[in-house]
């Protein structure tokens, strides 16, 4: 039988050529959120546009920090909490390049917390992707600056008594130009969010509300990571603009979602370029990256 | 920083660190001279690995010997520790900066064949993969991880094996051709002072008065700490009475002396704790009791 006689069809993904279709299957669980958030960002480059050598991920450590060696573009996996310094210092010598951090909410907000302070401070021009599940899904289950009040770790055996960070709160109020929060389960929104956020110059932060079946669902009984969609679905509320000191996450409570912060202040390159071009005149030569 | 040095190694990122060394543990003696980072620059980041480290002991040393870092790191591709001290960082002396043209600069090993061919990680003859830039289009990945050729993850103790035999052999069969070593009046000496840092400048005056009194006392100023130049210490073990270490800690170099001297030298180690330099009368009394 030649091979156009064959009844099998061929199989390809709709997405190899953002995929290192030699790596896959890739190590996550089934029905963790993971695949979506990949399939999200994929879908949001080829919605740009970018070409595939403009555009750059760095990822921690952790599930979540295993994105980077899965999209077939320029990709470092670094260290634990470290992507956003590595993505800065990837940033500032090619400014030209896309540069996308997608991390973990224990390697963002916990041990890389003060760099994502900071970054947002600095409204240094990078998209960040961070990848909310409640946990320190990799090493097993521990308790995260997420964790909502009640719900239960490996490290919190009879619920988390720590308060949580609100993420859009505290990226908000560290200066972050575009804050945006969706769920798994909302996938056109999500691609939309993260095209936006590449798009926007500084600081851009998305959420995403992501099911972690094996660890954090299993340890609170809150069943497969189907059932979380189902969660999602009957909880998230949309609320554009909203105020985001309201955005505290509760215990299987409502989730708010929604495009919350988009707004305009000069990038880190941009202040800088600006404060030298009026302290050294046309002395100073505007800078554009260290890459010919 | 530690683990993020391992990172550089590991990605073989071209990096250079200054340390300037003050006296610990903690925040010990801000800021007052130590050379008690010596081995925390050699072993500090987990596992095994090699790097180069060079100890410049004025500030026309810092500008030419942190030109030598960056070279020697480009070369081979590993980050390269500079690791000055308290006195080195703080020093006031006259400097000559030459023209640009005259400073030898070792270019970035960069690949520019067919993008389908790229793997980047293979090793070239000297050991040392080609680089390539983010943006360029050959859409590589690399991690801190185990990997193989093409920088995927590969848990497994053969590649492990092979990876770090060869992370550690592009700098160990070369150790002799990185050591910059400058020895005075090293042959037919009794005695040898071995140093390096701020420590070389110290011992000069006691080794002057050692010689002014007739003893035969050379000395060997390690310009290049790491890797440990084994083979001219074995060799000069063989050939004097006694190796006299200065330096600034309590016994740190000392020990990578004593165990190639094997016995066939005696080993005399002058410690200090740190905060200020030695007493030129403590080195002195070392050289006299070393000498036959
Ligand atoms: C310095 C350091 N500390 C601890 C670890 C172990 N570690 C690996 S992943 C991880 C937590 C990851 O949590 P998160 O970022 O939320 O990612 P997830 O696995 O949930 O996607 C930890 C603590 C590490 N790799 N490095
Ligand atoms: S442990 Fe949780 S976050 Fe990690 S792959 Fe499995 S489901 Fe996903
Ligand atoms: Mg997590």
């Amino acid at each position: 039988m030649t091979k156009e006689a064959t009844l099998e069809p061929e199989l390809s993904h709709p997405m190899e050529e953002l995929l290192r279709m030699d790596r896959i299957p890739h190590i996550w669980c089934p029905t963790c959120g993971l695949g979506t958030v990949v399939t999200a960002f994929a879908s949001a480059i080829q919605k740009l546009e970018i070409g595939l050598d403009d555009i750059a991920v760095v990822s921690g450590i952790g599930c979540t920090g295993r994105v980077a060696g899965y999209v077939k573009i320029d990709s470092f996996h670094t260290t634990h909490g470290r992507a956003i310094p590595f993505a800065t210092g990837l940033h500032l010598a090619n400014p030209k390049l896309k540069t996308v951090v997608i991390s973990g909410d224990g390697d963002l907000i916990s041990i890389g917390g003060n760099h994502f302070i900071h970054a947002a401070r600095r409204n240094i021009d990078l998209t960040v992707i961070c990848v909310n599940n409640f946990i320190y899904a990799m090493t097993g289950g521990q308790v995260a600056p997420t964790t909502p009040l009640t719900a239960n770790a490996s490290t919190m055996p009879y619920g988390n008594f720590e308060q949580p960070f609100s993420i859009p709160y505290l990226a908000d109020s560290c200066g972050a130009v575009y804050v945006a929060r969706w769920s798994a389960l909302h996938v056109r929104r999500l691609v939309t969010a993260i095209a936006e956020a590449i798009a926007k110059p500084g600081f851009s932060v998305v959420e995403v509300i992501s099911p972690c079946s094996t660890l954090y669902s299993r340890r609170n009984r809150l069943g497969t990571g189907l059932d979380l969609m189902r969660f999602y679905h009957d909880n998230c509320e949309i609320k554009h603009g909203a105020d985001t000191r309201e955005l505290e996450i509760k215990f299987q409570e409502k989730i708010t979602v929604g495009k919350f912060i988009d707004r305009d202040r000069p990038t880190f390159v941009q202040s800088m370029n600006n404060w030298y071009g009026k302290v050294f005149g046309d002395e100073y030569e505007p800078y554009e990256g260290a890459v010919e | 920083m530690m683990e993020n040095l391992g990172l550089g190694i590991m990605m073989e990122v071209p990096t250079v660190i200054i340390n300037v060394q003050r006296g610990g543990p903690s925040t010990g003696l801000p800021t007052l001279p130590a050379q008690a980072d010596i081995m925390q620059a050699r072993w500090g980041s987990h596992g095994d690995y090699e790097l180069i480290a060079v100890a410049p002991s004025s500030p026309q040393e810092s500008f030419d010997y942190m030109i030598m870092a960056f070279n020697l790191s480009e070369k081979y591709r590993v980050p390269t520790l500079v690791m000055m001290d308290e006195c080195v960082g703080h020093m006031t002396e006259k400097i000559v900066i030459p023209e640009p043209e005259e400073i030898e600069i070792t270019p970035r090993k960069l690949y520019d064949g067919p993008k389908d061919e790229y793997l980047p990680y293979r090793p070239d003859e000297d050991m040392v993969p080609w680089m390539v830039r983010a943006g360029d289009g050959y859409r590589f990945h690399t991690t801190g991880l185990t990997h193989d050729e093409r920088g995927y993850p590969a848990m497994n103790a053969e590649c492990q094996h092979e990876l770090v035999t060869r992370l550690m052999d592009k700098i160990r069969t070369k150790a002799d051709e990185i050591a910059v070593l400058e020895e005075d009046e090293v042959d037919g000496a009794d005695v040898v002072v071995i140093s390096y840092g701020i420590s070389s400048r110290v011992a000069i005056p006691a080794v002057e008065r050692a010689r002014a009194e007739g003893v035969k006392v050379g000395s060997l100023r390690m310009v290049t700490v790491w890797p440990f130049p084994e083979n001219r210490m074995r060799e000069l073990a063989k050939e004097v009475g006694a190796l006299v270490v200065v330096e600034l800690n309590m016994g740190q170099m000392y020990y990578e002396v004593e165990r190639v001297a094997a016995g066939n030298a005696k080993t005399i180690l002058v410690p200090h704790a740190g905060g200020w330099v030695h007493d030129s009368e403590d080195i002195y009394q070392a050289i006299k009791g070393g000498a036959r």
